[in-house]
């Protein structure tokens, strides 16, 4: 049943596989120890782009060596993820002014509609 | 499977492991909701990651489905609970 693929196919995989474990890594520890919310929100671009692209990558050449032919339909995920995570980044970004502003905090820029805003 | 592959799934498992228990201490302190929603959004990824690996590790191909849904899941709960804490309510 398993197809055996060649050395260099397993060393490519392995690589990938092991940078993504990295770079997920890196990105929780950015989330932990970041101090603002703002800061905070960006290093989950790591995990969201190069930690799922290097693992979506890894299984389409594995398969594909395996199974003989190319197979990408793994790419549907790097493509959905790459529509759904700005969605959610904007949202919570819109959900972290909303309630920086209606706590009252100094520095906090006005809302681009309504009334001017006036200092 | 070559013991080096196996060897590189296991780490990678690990990575993601040792990343949900670093966003977890985040879910759990997290100051704000804002950074509560984060945290879940990272760890639904983190899942994904894990199953996708365990996929190569078993050779089966019928994972990405799987993760294709866990991708949809986490953007749905997210999306509705930003907008649930912008808004007080999902649908309007």
């Amino acid at each position: 049943m398993t197809a055996s693929v060649p050395v260099w196919v397993e060393v490519v995989v392995s690589v990938l596989l092991v940078l993504s474990g990295l770079f997920v890594v890196v990105s929780a520890a950015g989330v932990l120890w970041l101090q603002d919310f703002f800061l905070r929100m960006h290093p989950p671009a790591l995990a969201y782009t190069f930690g799922s692209w290097c693992v979506t990558l890894a299984g389409i050449l594995y398969f594909s060596m395996r199974e003989g032919r190319l197979l990408l339909y793994p790419w549907l995920i790097i493509i959905m993820l790459s529509i759904t995570v700005p969605v959610t980044t904007l949202l919570l970004a819109r959900v972290a002014l909303f309630r920086r502003r209606s706590a009252g905090v100094a520095d906090t820029p006005p809302p681009l509609t309504g009334p001017p805003h006036v200092p | 499977m070559s013991g080096m592959l196996a060897a590189a799934t296991v780490f990678a498992i690990g990575c993601y492991a040792m990343a949900s228990v670093l966003v977890l201490v985040r879910l759990v302190r997290g100051p704000r909701a804002q950074d509560r929603v984060l945290a879940l959004d990272l760890l639904y990824v983190h899942s994904m990651l894990v199953i996708l690996v365990l996929g190569i590790r078993t050779g089966s191909d019928a994972n990405f489905e799987a993760a294709l849904l866990i991708a949809l899941l986490g953007f749905v709960s997210s999306a509705a609970l930003a907008k649930f804490i912008l808004r007080g309510e999902v649908i309007e």
